[in-house]
């Protein structure tokens, strides 16, 4: 502040200043934040060029830009004044990687791998640090590279830092290049649980150069190998019980749901620092704290919420990645630490490339034997080849203690030339590769409902299939791993109204519907029928103007806010409006509620996952059918209404007037037996037999003991399609002059409250269905050959006068 | 079984009929033996004994299936009564890894194999069609082990899956056509891009018996 810089009273004070210059006062904060900023705005300036992205890695990218600003620096300060002390590293920019991993782990791959995953972590970088430092040894004993004094210990210990495929690489390269999800979990598995043996050797072999070479005694190799287990083991034991914490109190986080995410971070963060207060395995705990606690938190926390914490944490630990491949180009152009000894680097570089490739090549092959899925040559090339060293490398060598290790700066050098290495070319040329050798790629499907129910299925089957042959295998393993979870765990530590939802096949499901109800919304506002259920809040662009569809609009629609939220779907349409913070149910009933004005409805029953309702049993099975019928056909269909034929208007009228409850349509169904023409077994037609007028499904509420009749009738409508088929099948996408007819007979006002009553806006242009919609649903074709859908619309503009006024909500 | 002689016989036929190693024979003979206490036949309740699988959901179709004629490779259809070793191990063939060597054709072969168990555990009145009522049935099995689940849930599932088979098999529906069910080449439609080669096997390696089933 001003007056306190002014020297107290003294004769030659300083005059006041309005305003003063603060440098040193702000300088810390400041360049961290200048920095921070420099490397984003680099991302941005990447980006914009898709062809470089294309094919340089943006971790190779960063490392340039690192080493052209120190030279900046260095040329005006000619000082090396950023580096990338072990420090911050260790502190602040590794835990976001990893706890971004770990939270972000598929499960069951990473442990129907685990295995592999550990030998090659495990064994693979004994192995790797191993030969390196011998071999690199063995040639310092022939005197190419000049006098290092250096010891067999220091090499040993070079060897251990550099072994270690490094995670933060590994992800920035592999993100990029999508092999199939069983490479990449190997790869990153294993990068991720070497940390524990990179540790003990690290501290096992610095130690020994500490006491000296020859004062190694046997009992101190032993007292590594178990110090091994205990570092392994003690930091997966840290972080599972921060898991098990974490998940307790997400448990209670009801109330303050505003601070739900800051405790993932903070427990997270905690984890990973207790374990390194004990000089356990620091990367392991915060990696098995994300791994447990993931199901629990993600089932706990409200969804906006579990939006906050993805995207916190994607922005971290990529910001995080940012800089640390910005700062380790800056951190070389640091001249006080380059000694150059070519013979080393180049053996260096050689050394590590074979030992690697020879180390895959014999772990797969034991591995082979006990794997189901084989590790072909592809793969095995692939892993030797994303072997990445990267900065946790180099933090690790920077930490060495210059006093003890006299070659250390030859040691940094080395580092830095490694990594560069294998980041920018290894991360340039193994895109490239990949496709040159076509390894298989990741899938990206959408989920299927059929994937995972079979998926589902063979879990089952395959345990019992275990038991009977009585042995313990995977899957005997997976079942009571799945059991104990739920009869005990789950209960502990998931709230009593995430237990019910939280079944895989539910989740995949209800995405589905989701996304069909999206397309739908999407396909709506960008006719602009819709547009009137955008909140103001977000929708001050918007012009009134619906009687035109309007195609500009996409940034500011609902939908494309929606689709924003990538995954885990908030339809929070009306909380956006009001702003307020409702409990999940209620939420999605109300968010229920508005799509179903407009939108395929999903099936009754699943509003039933949302609300609170009351389900009245449905006892008779055959109605069960209709939904199915429902949903076989084009949902938006029956939006337009839909029409049977003039003699079922009436019996319709009759059943329409009914009392609405939560019953399931009666709808087309042929119930079984009931058509003497068709096959004793019993179908579901896709006979265009829909019996609602303005919404889909949720209008025809028949009463269950009306259900006799209703089958009766439907089955007198099917039969006189059946009939009817010579003359052909009334299908109101096709004959569209009946339309009005349908209207006439059938008065809004005289249906049950569920019809959807379109609002004006949404008369003006009722939305067809999109064109898209083609994975859940048939595909209908218009029968004339010039239609498009779009020009189908035609005939839905007709007014609907006779609709009443209000809507419905 | 007679004589070790002319059991060193039996097995090798074996062998060569379902694919497993005589020591792989060897231990589920043993295991057999267990199950149906010492008799040359298995029938149902035998299986009630092993107490794990009164956990699984869907036990009663795979026991079922065990005694499904049409597995059993046998030409007629039904259910058998009882069944002997050489069925039991044609019935855990089904889950065999693929070996590395095997090629396209075999491959092909194996895969049908291992698909038509599926259908045949699916399709409960062997009609050869799986349709919405038996899909059904195994969703709701499926889906049973978690108590919080109710029936309708499960329902619109399998209700949200048929239509999705519906759509991967028949494509693009006319309006008047009738959909009655998938067909097993319907079904290996449906699996056309994923490799149950690599996902329903069982490891035959590391055959430690766990406790005894009684």
């Amino acid at each position: 502040m001003g007056p306190a810089e002014r020297s107290s009273g003294v004769g030659a004070a300083e005059p006041f200043h309005i305003v003063s210059f603060q440098w040193h006062h702000v300088q810390d904060p400041y360049i961290i934040a200048l920095w921070i900023l420099v490397a984003s705005l680099a991302k941005i300036v990447f980006h914009l060029s898709h062809k470089v992205t294309h094919v340089v890695p943006e971790s190779a990218l960063l490392i340039v830009l690192g080493l052209f600003l120190g030279g900046i620096v260095w040329a005006a300060d000619h000082i090396a004044s950023f580096t990338l002390t072990p420090n911050v590293f260790f502190f602040y920019l590794l835990p976001p990687i990893v706890l971004d991993a770990g939270y972000f782990m598929p499960n069951r791959l990473f442990f129907g791998n685990l295995g592999t995953i550990l030998l090659y972590a495990v064994i693979g970088t004994v192995w790797n640090a191993a030969t390196t430092g011998l071999s690199l040894y063995g040639v310092h004993l022939t005197g190419i590279m000049g006098d290092l004094n250096i010891g067999l210990l220091d090499f040993l210990l070079f060897g251990s830092l550099i072994a270690a495929v490094d995670p933060v690489a590994v992800l920035a390269v592999f993100e990029e290049v999508h092999v199939n999800e069983v490479l990449f979990i190997i790869v990153f598995g294993e990068s991720l649980l070497n940390d524990a043996v990179t540790v003990v050797l690290y501290n096992v072999f610095e130690s020994f150069v500490a006491i000296g070479a020859e004062n190694v005694t046997g009992v101190d190799c032993v007292k590594g190998i178990v110090s091994f287990f205990v570092v392994s083991l003690g930091g997966t034991l840290v972080g599972v019980a921060f898991a098990f914490l974490l998940s307790l109190v997400t448990r209670f986080t009801k109330h303050v749901r505003i601070i739900e995410p800051g405790f993932v971070f903070i427990i997270s963060y905690l984890s990973y620092l207790t374990a390194e207060m004990l000089s356990l395995s620091a990367i392991l705990a915060i990696t098995f704290c994300g791994i447990c606690c993931q199901k629990y938190v993600k089932a706990n926390i409200s969804e906006q919420s579990s939006t906050t914490v993805r995207y916190t944490m994607k922005m971290m630990a990529s910001g995080a990645e940012t800089i640390i491949f910005m700062f380790l180009g800056i951190s070389a152009v640091n001249p006080d630490i380059w000694t150059w000894n070519t013979a080393f680097i180049l053996l260096t570089l050689v050394f590590i490339s074979i030992f690697r490739v020879i180390g895959v090549v014999i772990q797969t092959w034991i591995l082979n034997h006990y794997r189901m899925v084989q590790l072909g040559i592809i793969d095995q090339v692939v892993m030797s080849y994303g072997g990445l060293r990267g900065a946790v490398a180099f933090a690790l060598v920077a930490l060495l203690d210059k006093n003890k290790m006299k070659a250390k700066n030859l040691f940094v050098s080395t580092t830095i030339i490694v990594v560069f290495f294998t980041v920018i070319f290894q991360g340039l040329t193994i895109k490239p590769l990949v496709q040159w050798l076509k390894v298989k790629k990741s899938e990206h499907r959408d989920p299927k409902l059929n994937e995972k129910l079979h998926g589902r299925a063979f879990d089952h089957i395959l345990s019992a299939i275990e038991d009977i042959s009585g042995q313990i295998g995977h899957n005997y393993l997976r079942d009571k791993w799945t059991n104990f979870d739920r009869k005990i765990l789950s209960k502990v530590l998931m709230r009593r109204s995430a237990q019910k939802s939280r079944d895989r096949i539910l989740n995949v499901f209800h995405e589905l519907n989701l996304k069909d109800a999206i397309s739908y919304v999407a396909e709506g506002e960008r006719r602009g029928s819709l547009a009137f259920i955008r909140s103001p809040s977000t929708d001050n662009i918007v012009n009134v103007d619906f009687s035109t569809p309007r195609q500009s609009a996409v940034e500011a629609s609902v939908s494309y806010l929606l689709r924003e939220k990538a995954g885990s779907v908030c339809l929070d349409m009306q909380a956006l409006e009001q702003r307020r913070k409702s409990i999940r149910d209620t939420e999605d009933t109300v968010t229920h509620h508005t799509l179903q004005q407009y939108l395929y409805k999903p099936r009754q029953e699943h509003r039933h996952l949302y609300s609170r309702h009351e389900i009245i049993q449905n006892e008779d099975e055959k109605q069960d059918k209709e939904i199915f019928h429902r949903t076989m056909r084009k949902r938006l269909d029956s939006f337009k209404g839909t029409k049977l034929g003039i003699n079922r208007s009436k019996k319709h009228n009759k059943i329409h007037k009914r009392d609405r409850g939560q019953r399931k349509r009666n709808g087309n169904v042929i119930p079984n037996g009931k058509i003497p023409t068709e096959n004793p077994v019993q179908n579901f037609t896709l006979k265009e037999k829909d019996l609602e007028f303005s919404d889909p499904e949720e209008n025809n509420d028949y009463e269950s003991l009306h259900v006799d009749k209703g089958t009766d009738f439907l089955a007198d409508v099917t039969k006189q399609n059946f009939a009817d088929a010579t003359t052909g099948i009334d299908n109101p996408v096709f004959s569209a002059d009946d339309d009005q007819s349908i209207y006439m007979k059938f008065p809004p006002w005289l249906s049950n409250e569920d019809t959807v009553v379109p609002s004006q806006r949404a008369r003006v242009q009722i939305p067809y269905s999109p064109n898209n919609f083609r994975r859940l649903t048939p595909f209908r074709l218009s029968n004339k050959s010039v239609d498009s859908f779009l020009l189908a619309d035609g005939p839905e503009e007709r007014p609907r006068s006779f609709l009443p006024e209000s809507t419905h909500m | 079984m007679g004589s070790s002689h002319s059991m060193s016989e039996e097995i090798q036929e074996l062998a060569e009929k379902t694919g497993f190693t005589s020591e792989q024979i060897e231990h589920l003979h043993r295991r057999f033996k267990q199950l149906s206490g010492d008799q040359p036949t298995i029938r149902k309740e035998h299986f009630d004994n092993i107490p794990d699988l009164e956990f699984n959901p869907i036990r009663s179709k795979i026991v079922h299936a065990f005694f499904d004629k049409r597995n059993l490779r046998q030409e007629s259809d039904g259910l058998a009564d009882e069944i002997n070793f050489e069925d039991f191990l044609t019935i855990m063939s089904y889950f065999r890894p693929i070996e590395m060597n095997m090629d396209e054709e075999r491959l092909d072969h194996f895969r049908k194999e291992k698909l038509k168990f599926l259908f045949h555990m699916y399709d409960s009145d062997h009609d050869g069609k799986i349709t919405l009522q038996e899909y059904r049935n195994v969703v709701e099995e499926l889906l049973s082990g978690n108590p919080h689940l109710e029936k309708e849930s499960a329902r619109s599932i399998a209700d949200g899956a048929m239509m999705e088979a519906a759509s991967i098999c028949v494509g693009q529906m006319e309006p008047d056509q009738v959909y009655e069910g998938i067909t097993f080449e319907d079904f290996l439609k449906m699996w056309q891009g994923i490799d149950i080669e690599t996902k329903m096997h069982v490891r035959f390696l590391n055959m430690e018996t766990i406790a005894q089933c009684h």
